[in-house]
């Protein structure tokens, strides 16, 4: 039973997030964690999440936005089912990294932050993931595929359209 | 997933268990787990503090502050409660060591934190992951929580009646900036990812107003390992006044790319050449950027240098993050600058007005020179910039901006200078619509 009347959230996040304001010192440093994972369930951070979440927290929803804005995985509209981020910092570009961008964008039929008609994909190129090793580099959601080549990438995209894909949470 | 690599020069400390399943908690007791920290309690704060601080290991993160000293400067009273904060929040371009450490060595993070807290007479830890790595904190959580289980933490850890030690684990949300030590206390109390000004120190004043030793990941995780094998054998692995060894992240155009542990002190080119293989399909080589993306660029003449603090600093870069990238002969100076210059304009978090303007008006600037309407004078500009932006900010960040950009307009100004006269070196791969319209 969530602590919030009329929570939006799944009852397991719900449960969660009623654990995570009471395991910090100070509440609100439950805030960025429960963005994200708020963001995960939901899609996207809404009105809703952020009104809810400044109620849990006991701070304004400008605190909450101005939190918000700051951190570039915390979106405020809806992606694609997959978000297809490509790595083109440093280690990457010299591997090939804005290769497969130009593959994902012409596979894809998509630009930089825009999502599939089919609302599957959606695409975005990001800074540094921490995969310099191993690059060139993508996430798909939170999952690391490397040491990509544009083939790769079509055999990746194909596995996620049949539901195959990995998508951990 | 992260491919394991492996070369003889390799000296194993912190790697030493990769590949071994140690993210397992019997697995890791096993390996010698949880062992430095029984001692630790038995022996106490001072113990440690002495073998940290002759084991001469220096910050992981990029700073190469001495960790013993560091740990030395905590108040031993303090009306606040003191914390330890692991720092995993790897965002240096060129950098993926940390990954590798939570995939395969999470309980050595764990107990390295459980030795900080010891040794400052601290309760609780936290260990703070980017937001990118959710799959590495996924495995760090259930290993705190196996470390709970086994008694290793909580109330009276290993039985020993008064000695608590609890953790949390965090996730940020992308942010470079949060790397910083004082942004990173702030994105732990829900805030923007802003940095504080210094003094006080987090020693003094850190995390939630309390002294707090603020630690890299890789830092932390050698603690175990040098308690074990005592500080002065740990220090004799490296060079002078640069204890051990360190992970390298070898990446960019080599044959054999990624993380290797190497003795502080091994030769760069050893490290490109015999370690990663060499230049990626026999071409040569151009460039080094040896530790992460804000480090002065090195030409291939400038390599034979050892890999510590001191040295790379008397040659007029930096160790900084381990993370060694490799430009081959194919690589545009002028396109390389740009691309790095955007990513930290990207990453400005706009607090202090000389790297907000600075990092905006270098990118709008290269990205004229790129696109083949710059002249000469622009290079000047871009130098003049720069120059202003060393040391007048708040955090580093600034000066991880301008110190890379100092490093390519003065090692290659010929080569801007060609290109802006239409002579361009290198394959361009970006088209500037692609970066203009980016972020």
């Amino acid at each position: 039973m969530s602590e919030i009347a009329n929570t939006i959230f799944s009852p397991e996040t719900a449960a969660r997030f009623d654990h995570l304001v009471t395991i910090y010192p100070l509440k609100r440093s439950a805030l960025v964690p429960m963005l994200l994972y708020a963001q995960d369930e939901i899609g996207f951070v809404s009105d809703e999440v952020v009104r809810e979440i400044a109620q849990r927290i006991d701070i304004l929803e400008l605190d909450v936005r101005n939190v918000l804005s700051y951190y570039s995985m915390l979106r405020t509209k809806p992606a694609g089912k997959y978000n297809v981020q490509v790595c083109t910092n440093i280690s990457c570009m010299l591997r090939g990294g804005y290769e497969i961008l130009d593959h994902c964008k012409h596979k894809l039929g998509i630009g930089h932050k825009e999502t599939t008609k089919d609302g599957v994909f959606s695409l975005e190129e990001v800074e540094c993931i921490g995969a310099c090793c191993w690059a060139p580099a993508i996430q798909i959601n939170y999952d690391f595929h490397d040491d990509l080549t544009p083939e790769k990438v079509d055999v990746l995209f194909q596995m996620y359209r049949d539901g195959q894909g990995k998508d951990e949470k | 997933m992260p491919t394991l690599v492996s070369h003889p020069d390799e000296v194993k400390v912190v790697s030493r268990r990769f590949g071994m399943g140690a993210a397992n908690i019997e697995k890791y007791i096993e390996l010698d787990g949880y062992k430095a920290v029984q001692q630790a309690i038995a022996e106490g704060p001072e113990w440690i503090i002495n073998t940290m601080k002759a084991s001469g290991l220096r910050g992981r993160g990029g700073a190469g502050f001495p960790t013993g000293m560091k740990w030395s400067f905590v108040p031993k009273q303090s009306e606040k409660p003191k914390y330890v904060l692991v720092n995993g929040d790897e965002s240096e371009p060129g950098t993926c060591k940390d990954h590798v450490i939570f995939l395969h060595d999470p309980h050595a993070v764990i107990e390295g934190t459980m030795i900080a807290g010891l040794a400052i007479g601290s309760k609780v830890g936290f260990i703070y992951l980017r937001g990118e790595y959710r799959y590495l904190l996924k495995i760090v959580e259930k290993a705190v929580a196996d470390a709970y289980a086994k008694g290793f933490l909580g109330k009276n850890i290993f039985g020993k009646e008064g000695v608590d030690f609890d953790i949390i684990t965090q996730t940020g949300a992308g942010a470079y900036e949060v790397g910083e030590e004082s942004a990173l206390m702030e994105s732990l109390e829900g805030k923007r990812g802003v940095p504080r000004i210094k003094p006080p120190f987090p020693a003094v004043v850190g995390l939630y107003g309390g002294p707090t030793v603020i630690n890299n990941a890789e830092t932390i995780a050698n603690a175990p390992h040098i308690l074990l094998m005592g500080g002065e054998t740990y220090a004799k692995l490296g060079s002078e006044r640069n204890g051990g060894t360190r992970l390298f992240g070898i990446s960019g155009h080599v044959e054999r790319p990624g993380v290797y542990e190497l003795p502080m002190g091994y030769s760069l080119r050893k490290a490109i050449y015999d370690v990663a293989g060499g230049i990626k399909d026999g071409k040569k080589l151009k460039a080094v950027v040896p530790g992460g993306s804000s480090c002065p660029v090195l030409t291939a003449d400038e390599i034979d240098v050892g890999l510590d603090f001191d040295q790379m600093g008397k040659a007029g870069t930096m160790l900084g993050s381990g993370g060694i990238v490799v430009l081959d002969e194919s690589v545009s100076i002028v396109e390389f600058a740009l691309r790095t210059i955007a990513f930290y304009q990207h990453e400005s978090c706009g607090w202090c007005i000389p790297c907000r303007e600075g990092t905006d008006w270098i990118k709008k600037t290269l990205t004229r020179v790129y696109n083949g309407g710059g002249s000469k004078k622009d290079v000047d500009n871009i130098q003049y910039l720069a120059d202003n932006m060393m040391g007048r900010t708040f955090c580093p960040l600034g000066d991880a901006a301008a110190m890379p950009t100092l490093g390519f307009v003065k090692k290659f100004r010929k080569e801007f200078e060609d290109y802006i006269e239409g002579n361009k070196a290198g394959t361009p791969i970006i088209t500037v619509e692609q970066l203009v319209g980016a972020h």
